[in-house]
């Protein structure tokens, strides 16, 4: 089983390398398609003309497209993402200061709402049509009609403002901050905003699985086996509905982490995302390639980390 | 991010689309649909509010007044109260959604137009034109979207239009995927091939017969990415990306008032509140739409069965006298309720099984002999099947009324089944030794350990080879025979009094079928167990079954001792049954097959149910319902010639 895993991981380590590279692709066209001169784009207000000199001959801009390409991925494998004029500090410094803070938002959006999710949906579907189904199918309405920054606000309103029981925005306490403690007492308000919204994509399709596994028929064999139901539920059905639902919380995690833009922006939580609408707002172009870029990159780790899940629940796939 | 879901859905609806033939249209069954309903009239309520705006006696949206600076909602002339510039918000809230939907519907529109188009491409011309458009889409795919609209508002640069087109370029996707599956398969069909030959040429069959057909899936896709378009212009604008003042949605008006959230709350709250009923009525109606049109919803399918077989009060009755033999089945009758119709699967078999015996029932495919089979412990999948009448009688007690802890005490403990398929039967996530320890434990006091040895030493009763290591194995890895052998072991884990065996011989190769057989009968002669074995097959019967009971549509039509009936069948249905058998001096001809179908089960015939099919019918057979006729005391026949026949 071990030595299948890791042939498995190696398997998709590989494959991972090409679609990083259509990202890369992606995001050096779009950058490439900057209408009018892009030296002058990237520098906005810094566009001196010796600036504009240096970084046409650092990013091979008066070279052909694919030449500048090659020159642009070459500078990114050695972890140079340029500079940022509108901050005069290297690209990658200002996204590894950032980049935990988003991690830790989005991974605790994640876990929220897979467990949320996962729950409303099992009870949704072993009650369907029953009072608590119905309550939680409207729910999940409303998460996903919901627009997560206005969730946001009216969760500092009630919280923060009026009842003062949590901090309406930054991640540690401005006197007499840091610790654990301080940092979970930030993270509550945000992290269940952004995972309010990803717990009803959960949550629907754990019920249209389960539902799906429910009529087949080793559930019939499990029960006439004489198990509990509550086990032919817990055990026999949810395990095989994961199996569906495991690749949809690694798509989740494009939605969380695409979010986390609202919500930081929202509670001011100094991650990728509040840097990346700065970033925009500046025209500072590139410090938004490196942000997205990264995000894009720990998108595909999810991703993969939903693969291997998927790998070890399901014995039917072949490493 | 519904959408993610819609995509599978997106074929079964539009083949609905096609034909209206249902008893009750889709409309009908969208306004049955309450919440729905209320979707749709929220959402229609706004648009016509939205496109009277400018003739409304309001303020001037962007008019300021810095004497009347933040009133609260209610105030004099300001119903829903002012902003931090003294502007009606009631004004600039209708405004807002004027441009919040013109922008959604737009961008909807020129995705669902790009998309469509690649979409159609892909999937007409295929090969090279699919690879490489489907190898793009699915590079934009792998971005988070909103991420990707972000990186193209950051390089167009902040504004209404150019968030627009993020937002519609990152829903292309979504419609290039839907569009090409539905283009796909009316690429195969032959309609277009006909179009081919009669010398139309590329272009206008991709107009004439290709896009009406694919417009369903497009209208569908679209009204499920329309609420989502709305939500994240909304956002951009929010974020100071989209709209630019002194143009105002309903997202910027969001983000203008987010800093005021203490001191007036309202100027945020009610654009914000304005977004989510409009993305909430849209998400009502889109749902209500495909369950309305998804026809799996719709037949009940997708209920899920219960943990138990719905039974009638009028089967719950508990026996009076002392049942007969081991298990005594009584008029059992079981009925499927689908679409408003009554399927009578079960009518009224009345059997008995003694102990150690081995009763053999036969039929063809839906003579309901499985369905007898799993009535007996409440097994049928309940919606839709329902046990209205009869008896399961074992122990003095009748099964089908005892509580649900006494039911399962039962289940896998003295009463035993062996299903058909092992290879669907068995769960495909768990080890087989997994699977046989669970069986052992939900019945004995076991370790985990001392289990999993017992679960060894039953794969090995079975004759599994290499049974320590098979344990370990997932279904999928072993043989369809050792994976009969590892259900058949599971069944037997307890001991059982009784062990049901539904076709467990008819996935499997000849040879196998042999070894099955004979593991059975050696396992029930040794243990002492009686066996009811279901089959279609007479060769079977003779080979391992004392006495057998003929089933057709839903009534036992013969029942008797094996060779009497093999010798002097009576009815004629056995008759044909029988000769569907090749024997060893069978030599050449035709195999006899029996001609014509079972009746249906909604809508049985009064009289003798093979009238249709038998070639002795007289108008007496169907005039009345034929009773069982007792021959002897061991052999009955449901035909009025029977004693003329076995005489």
């Amino acid at each position: 089983m071990h030595t299948q895993l890791w042939r498995y991981i190696g398997k998709r380590l590989l494959l991972m390398i090409p679609v990083l590279f259509g990202l890369s692709i992606i995001v050096f066209l779009i950058m490439a398609l900057i209408p009018g001169d892009p030296a002058q784009a990237i520098l906005g207000a810094y566009a001196t003309p010796d600036n504009v000199a240096r970084i046409n001959t650092q990013l091979g801009l008066d070279q052909p497209l694919p030449m500048q390409y090659i020159t642009w991925l070459t500078n990114i494998l050695q972890g140079d993402f340029g500079r940022s004029y509108a901050q005069n500090r290297a690209v990658l410094d200002i996204i590894t200061e950032r980049f935990g803070a988003t991690l830790i938002l989005a991974g605790t959006a994640l876990v929220l709402c897979s467990i949320f999710g996962l729950l409303a949906g099992i009870i949704s579907a072993s009650r369907q049509y029953g009072l608590a189904d119905k309550m939680i199918t409207f729910i999940v309405l409303i998460g996903i009609s919901m627009p997560a920054f206005w969730l946001g606000l009216l969760l500092i309103m009630f919280f923060a403002v009026d009842l003062r029981w949590l901090p309406a925005s930054g991640m540690y306490s401005m006197w007499g901050g840091g610790g654990l403690l301080d940092l979970l007492r930030h993270l509550i308000l945000p992290a269940s905003t952004l995972a309010f919204i990803a717990t009803g994509v959960i949550a629907r399709l754990t019920r249209a699985s389960m539902l799906e596994v429910l009529r087949q028929d080793y559930i019939r064999t499990a029960r006439a086996k004489g198990l509990h139901e509550r086990r032919v539920i817990y055990r026999h059905a949810f395990k095989a509905a994961m199996v569906s639902v495991v690749p949809v919380i690694g798509i989740q995690a494009g939605f969380v982490l695409g979010g986390a833009v609202y919500v930081e922006t929202v509670f001011q939580w100094p991650g990728i995302g509040s840097m990346l609408v700065n970033a925009i707002s500046q025209r500072d172009l590139l410090l938004v390639q490196g942000g997205v870029l990264i995000v894009a990159a720990a998108y595909v780790v999810f991703n993969l980390l939903a693969d291997v899940v998927q790998f070890i629940l399901d014995p039917r796939v072949t490493a | 991010m519904s959408r993610f879901m819609n995509i599978s859905n997106a074929l079964p609806l539009a083949r609905w689309f096609g034909h209206r033939h249902s008893r009750t249209s889709p409309l009908q069954l969208l306004l049955r649909n309450r919440l729905a309903a209320a979707g749709l009239i929220v959402l229609i309520a706004v648009c016509i509010l939205a496109l009277i705006t400018p003739w409304l006696p309001l303020h001037h949206p962007n008019q300021t007044a810095l004497g009347n600076r933040l009133l609260p909602p209610g105030s004099d002339g300001h119903l829903l109260g002012t902003d931090h510039l003294g502007r009606d918000i009631l004004a600039r809230i209708l405004w807002g959604t004027r441009v919040s939907l013109s922008v959604g519907i737009s961008a909807t529109l020129v995705a669902a137009t790009v998309g469509s188009i690649l979409g159609i491409l892909a999937g007409y011309f295929g090969r090279h034109v699919d690879n490489i458009l489907m190898r793009g889409i699915d590079m934009v795919m792998a971005f988070p979207y909103i991420l990707l609209a972000l990186a193209i508002v950051a390089v167009l640069g902040p504004g209404l239009l150019n968030a627009l087109y993020a937002i519609a370029i990152v829903n292309i996707p979504f419609f290039a995927r839907n569009v090409r599956g539905v283009t796909v398969t009316l690429r195969n069909r032959e309609f277009v091939d006909a179009a081919l030959l009669s010398g139309k040429g590329h272009a206008r069959i991709l107009l004439t017969e290709i896009l009406p057909n694919v417009l369903p899936v497009i209208v569908i896709t679209m009204s499920t990415t329309v609420g989502w378009m709305i939500l994240e212009t909304a956002g951009l604008s929010f974020l100071g990306l989209g709209a630019q003042p002194p143009q105002a949605d309903l997202g910027s008006m969001l983000g203008e008032g987010r800093r005021l959230i203490s001191t007036a709350p309202h100027v945020a709250t009610i654009p914000g509140l304005m977004i989510f009923l409009l993305v909430m009525s849209i998400n009502l109606l889109g749902d209500g739409v495909r369950d309305a049109l998804d026809p799996r919803l719709k037949a009940g399918a997708l209920r899920r069965p219960a943990a138990r077989t719905r039974t009638a009060p009028a089967a719950r009755q508990q026996p009076t006298g002392e049942p007969k033999g081991l298990l005594e089945v009584d008029n059992l009758r079981t009925e499927f309720h689908l679409d408003g119709q009554v399927h009578q699967a079960v009518n009224g078999p009345t059997f008995h099984i003694e102990p150690g015996e081995c009763l053999g029932i036969i039929g063809e495919s839906g003579s309901g002999k499985s369905v007898t089979a799993m009535s007996l412990l409440g097994l049928v999948a309940s919606p839709p099947g329902i046990i209205q009448n009869g008896q399961v009688n074992y122990q003095r007690q009748n099964l089908l009324g005892v509580s649900d802890p006494v039911l399962r005490g039962y289940r896998g403990g003295e009463l035993a089944y062996i299903f058909q398929d092992p290879l669907s039967t068995l769960h495909p996530l768990f080890t087989v030794g997994d699977q046989l320890v669970e069986a052992l434990r939900a019945h004995r006091p076991l370790s985990y350990r001392a289990a999993w040895q017992e679960a060894v030493r039953r794969l090995e009763e079975v004759r599994m080879p290499n049974a320590a290591r098979r344990a370990k194995s997932y279904p999928h890895q072993l043989s369809g025979g050792m994976r009969q052998r590892v259900s058949i072991a599971m069944a037997l884990a307890n001991d059982p009094q009784l062990i049901i065996a539904d076709e467990p011989t008819t996935a499997l190769d000849v040879t196998v079928q042999a070894q099955i057989l004979k593991l059975l009968n050696r396992l029930r002669e040794q243990k002492q167990a009686s066996l009811m074995f279901i089959t279609h097959d007479f060769g079977v019967v003779k080979q391992i079954c004392h006495r057998v009971a003929v089933m057709y549509a839903g009534e036992i039509v013969e029942i008797g001792p094996v060779e009497e009936i093999l010798a002097r069948p009576a009815h004629p249905y056995t008759r044909r049954l029988i000769g569907c058998v090749p024997s060893v001096d069978y030599e050449g001809g035709r195999l006899a097959e029996i001609p014509g179908l079972p009746p249906q089960v909604s809508n049985l015939p009064v009289g003798c149910k093979f009238a249709d099919r038998c070639d002795q019918v007289t108008d007496q057979c169907r005039a009345a319902p034929i009773e069982l006729d007792t021959l002897n005391e061991r052999h009955q026949a449901r035909c009025i010639f029977a004693r003329e026949v076995s005489a």
